[in-house]
């Protein structure tokens, strides 16, 4: 430690810290513009001029580092001069604008030139324009206002791995700029707009809608991941009507979670709020027609169809799923409806097609690590995950990490355009996960002699890659294994999981984690929003769970938050069983076509800003927040829908008053504070290799796709390319296929006797004989399911 | 890494020649740091395509060097000596700071000026020439200079000087 002093002021800093960094720490605030806490240093706004004792002339406080008994002066006639002299420079082609710029208000440069600038300037030449660039859909820019600080080129090039910007030409003629006019694709790229000091890159979608003083701003949580990104969600009070509007998202700072970053997805995401296809009074459907009514007899028909199927058949022949976007109290009281109605067909892993190891799962699935501590990881292995889309900041910590020096690795089904080196990575297909990494667990437990899992996988003889595979995860020291979305829904989950586990019984040493889909999958666990365990903990004879729900049709359906047709894994299946169905209850935001086809009473829910409650997320922290605006028209929250269904059919235990008392009763029932523990080895699975005849088709989520709100918001929509549409084929399956058409072209694709045309593109990062087509597309709502046998053809 | 394969440019817009050159550039730097080449293999690439510099071109050899395209963009964009529109086949650059400035670099730009009758920063229409002036090239002491093709200096010029350097290549231009 080192003491030095800042205005009169002792303060202390660590060797090689910067003034600014020590000065910030004390609360002494020194001008800046390209300075960023994230960012590498460029010193090249010069605002943070600072005069040093005994220094010549006035010092950069961003890039000098401190030293002891040092004496800086940030207030002096010295650094005052220099930093009125910069200020007078930055403006002397910075438009007078501020009026119609987005950024007033808001704006560092208007600030720091009302606190550190002239009144006047002593400039009277022309100024310097230059040409705006489209950059996609999200971002805005007004390049004239830009003072060339860099932070948006090294946010790329550090932070986001997208080096697409940068400061092309000289002197006064630089400009920031793509050059070539390229859109900026990122799964961050929003962050550019928070770090702009000024007005030059502004959001697209907020563009001219409201003024910063206008807003409100309320603490919240992002929920479209599983990391609970802390968000503020900023409001503005319509003069057309009643209540407040959600007028953007920004990030709220959690150094444990997001750092001061924000995922494009949360980010944008709002703009589904405001969607056309909100629903805002109870529909219900009466003789084939669809009926606005009031929430009394809408309420009363949802009840009385239940009523009656518990009546006429039994209990079990009603079965409820609820997103894992949903709260923890909506969990909760979505269980409890349906556990005291007496049924346990109760589920939120939509995604899941295997469910073998549900019953000896740990409390929750999730990290056995904090979400910071990944990027201190010296060896990452990716299982099936696009980690930059699933989850776009944990992808940042993991680049973090290899930026540091660390290594990752991957096993997935297709090749992931990460925005790290991998050390080694292996494009195995479906069929292969769960051979590779047998082969891997038997190499360690070989170079180990480990006799109870060499004896486990008698039959099985590593190859070279494998036995490599496992040389380089053995060679880490703290080890973290990621097991991602194509894992979590792969038709061997259960056994990937367990071999995973067995490399870390055989290491004894790694870290575990389950990334799982949705923002809250942990809180749904601890709630009991599972066919087999109760809010307690304990297991219950299981019920249905979310695939049987829709191969053994019921007669009832609940569902809350979830659109069948782009949200689960056999949307096909769904669909069919949704339409026979007698009676079918929508609790949601929105409503579609395909909804109003299939359901009998729609309960409009209010969505994520407009209800209270918590998340859980991945690593166990409970997250609480408050709603922002109310509920869109006569919509109201989920937990209250739920509570008061209960009351229809006279349940006890449903008298709620408020949020607080079901946070009270699920705290009683469940232990809150139940830890992630780390699944117990489990043995039981046998490794039949999943070996289906015929072109296996491969299915994700595509990052703008994965919930209601989501595909609902118009500007991420549309940043999603036409590749990420289209069927993907490698070249040699497309011969083997006999598919003479070059890229581009319409294929028919058929699964389950159902066909849909699509757009071909030949991929040689998708391995043969397997067809990469995502779910939750429009062109695939509701076909087929996930890692099913398809046929291609020319249509 | 950045983009996707598609978003690659055919890398036989480089000839062996140019590719030869850059890699003989890269042995210079360590394997990481690629980056390092880019402004040699920008000039070969340059001197290649008959001195002017496309998009296309700075694109290859961003590829080539398997470095984001902007980053060879910033490059050459930020130096004067690549050019990135089709210019004159002999770049003359004439120094107009103070030294030069002094001796007279005025009147030689204006001779030259006369001669091509073109105005700086403009090509003859034949193509074979472009007239700069340019900032110091460290030669104060034989002022005024010019130079040619970013290589060649010539100092304590004349107007007679020039009109012998420039006949010099025209006659040689013209034997061809």
């Amino acid at each position: 430690m080192i003491e030095f002093e800042i205005d009169g002021v002792k303060v202390k800093a660590e060797p090689g810290e910067t003034i600014i960094q020590a000065a910030d720490r004390a609360g002494v605030y020194i001008p800046r513009f390209c300075y960023h806490k994230k960012l590498s240093i460029a010193a090249n706004c010069r605002m943070c001029l600072v005069e040093i004792e005994k220094a010549p002339k006035p010092t950069p406080a961003c890039a000098f580092p401190a030293s002891q008994d040092m004496k800086v002066f940030t207030r002096s006639p010295v650094a005052l001069k220099a930093q009125r002299a910069v200020m007078e420079f930055l403006l002397i082609n910075h438009p007078l604008d501020c009026p119609v710029c987005d950024q007033g208000g808001e704006c560092e440069l208007q600030d720091l030139s009302m606190g550190y600038g002239e009144g006047v300037s002593q400039y009277t030449e022309r100024k310097k324009c230059v040409d705006d660039e489209d950059i996609g859909p999200l971002i805005s820019t007004y390049m004239t206002r830009c003072i060339k600080c860099t932070r948006c080129v090294r946010f790329g090039d550090e932070i986001a791995g997208m080096p697409e910007i940068g400061a092309v030409n000289r002197g006064e003629d630089t400009e920031i700029s793509t050059y070539v006019g390229k859109s900026v694709k990122s799964e961050v790229s929003g962050n550019i707009i928070d770090i702009c000091p000024v007005g030059a890159l502004t959001s697209k979608p907020y563009k001219f809608t409201a003024r910063a003083w206008e807003l409100k701003q309320h603490a919240s949580i992002a929920p479209h991941d599983c990391l609970g990104s802390n968000i503020y969600i900023h409001t503005a009070s319509n003069q057309y009507q009643k209540g407040r509007e959600v007028k953007r998202v920004v990030p709220l700072d959690n150094e444990k979670i997001n750092e001061t970053w924000l995922s494009d997805r949360d980010r944008f995401s709002y703009e589904g709020l405001n969607s056309e296809n909100r629903v805002t009074r109870p529909m219900i459907k009466q003789g084939g027609k669809w009926i606005e009514t009031d929430w009394q007899s809408a309420m009363d028909m949802a009840y009385q169809g239940f009523a009656k199927i518990v009546e006429m058949k039994n209990p079990d022949a009603i079965g409820g799923l609820i997103s894992p976007s949903a709260t923890t109290e909506e969990h909760y009281l979505f269980q409890q409806l349906l556990r005291a109605i007496g049924t346990n067909n109760i589920d939120h892993r939509i995604r899941q097609i295997d469910f073998s190891d549900s019953m000896d799962s740990p409390t929750f699935p999730g990290l056995s690590i904090n979400i910071e501590e990944l990027e201190k990881q010296d060896t990452i292995v990716l299982i099936g995950s696009n980690i930059r889309h699933e989850q776009p900041l944990a992808g940042v910590r993991v680049r973090k990490a290899w930026k540091n020096g660390g290594k990752v690795l991957a096993i997935n089904p297709v090749k992931r355009n990460y925005n790290f080196d991998t050390a080694k990575e292996m494009t195995v297909g479906i069929s292969n996960m769960v051979p590779f990494l047998s082969e891997v667990v038997k190499a360690l437990a070989d170079k180990y002699k480990n006799k109870r899992f060499i004896e486990w996988l008698k039959d099985i003889k590593p190859s070279q890659d494998a036995i490599d595979f496992a040389e380089e995860i053995d060679k880490g020291v703290e080890t973290a294994i990621l097991l991602g979305a194509d894992s979590l829904s792969h038709p061997q989950a259960g056994a990937i999981k367990s071999l995973v586990i067995a490399i870390l019984a055989i290491l004894q040493k790694g870290n575990y984690g389950e990334l799982t889909t949705g923002a809250n999958s942990a809180g749904a666990w601890l709630a009991g929003a599972v066919p087999h365990r109760l809010p307690t903990g304990e297991n219950d004879s299981a019920g249905l769970n979310a695939q049987q729900m829709f191969s053994q049709p019921l007669d009832g359906y609940l569902l809350h938050g979830v659109e069948p047709e782009f949200d689960v894994a056999n949307p096909q299946q769904a669909l069919t069983a949704l339409r026979y169905a007698p009676h079918v209850v929508v609790l949601s935001p929105f409503v579609s076509e395909t909804m109003k086809d299939y359901a009998n009473v729609i309960l409009p829910i209010g969505a994520f800003s407009e209800i209270s409650g918590s998340y859980v997320n991945v690593e166990g922290t409970t997250q609480r927040f408050r709603s922002a605006n109310a509920p869109m028209g006569e919509a109201r929250p989920g937990w209250k829908v739920l509570r008061v269904m209960g009351n229809f059919f006279e349940f006890e235990g449903f008298d709620y008053k408020d949020l607080e008392e079901v946070q009270m009763s699920f705290k009683e029932e469940s232990d809150d504070d139940r830890k992630f523990e780390r699944p117990m080895l489990y043995m039981k699975q046998d490794f039949v290799a999943h070996k289906p005849k015929g072109l296996i088709r491969i299915v994700d989520w595509p990052m703008y796709r994965v919930d209601a709100t989501t595909r609902y918001a118009k500007s991420l929509q549309k940043t999603i390319s036409d590749e990420e549409r289209s069927a993907r084929i490698h070249s040699k399956t497309v011969k083997q296929l006999k598919l003479n058409i070059p890229s581009g072209h319409m294929v028919e694709v058929i699964q389950n006797d159902e066909s849909i045309q699509v757009k071909l593109v030949i991929d040689d990062n998708v391995p043969e004989k397997h067809v990469y087509l995502p779910a939750g597309l429009e062109e695939t709502a509701g076909f087929g399911e996930v890692a099913g046998i398809v046929e291609v053809k020319i249509p | 890494m950045s983009d996707t394969t598609q978003e690659k440019l055919q890398l036989g817009i480089l000839s062996k020649d140019v590719i030869k050159h850059i890699d003989h550039w890269c042995t210079k730097f360590p394997e990481e740091k690629k980056q390092s080449a880019i402004i040699p293999a920008l000039r070969y690439a340059q001197d290649a395509a008959g001195g002017w510099l496309s998009e296309d071109l700075i694109k290859a050899v961003a590829d080539y060097l398997d470095v984001p395209h902007i980053k060879a963009f910033e490059v050459a964009t930020f130096y004067s000596m690549f050019d990135l529109e089709p210019v004159g086949k002999y770049k003359i650059a004439v120094c107009d700071n103070i030294s030069c400035k002094l001796n007279g670099a005025d009147k030689i730009v204006d001779h030259i000026k006369r001669r091509l009758g073109v105005n700086c920063g403009e090509t003859t229409e034949d193509g074979r020439y472009i007239l700069r002036t340019c900032e110091c090239m460290a030669a104060c002491t034989n002022a005024p200079m010019m130079q040619i093709n970013d290589r060649e200096y010539h100092e304590n010029l004349t107007l007679e000087k020039v009109d012998e350097i420039l006949d010099d290549i025209d006659k040689q231009e013209d034997g061809k």
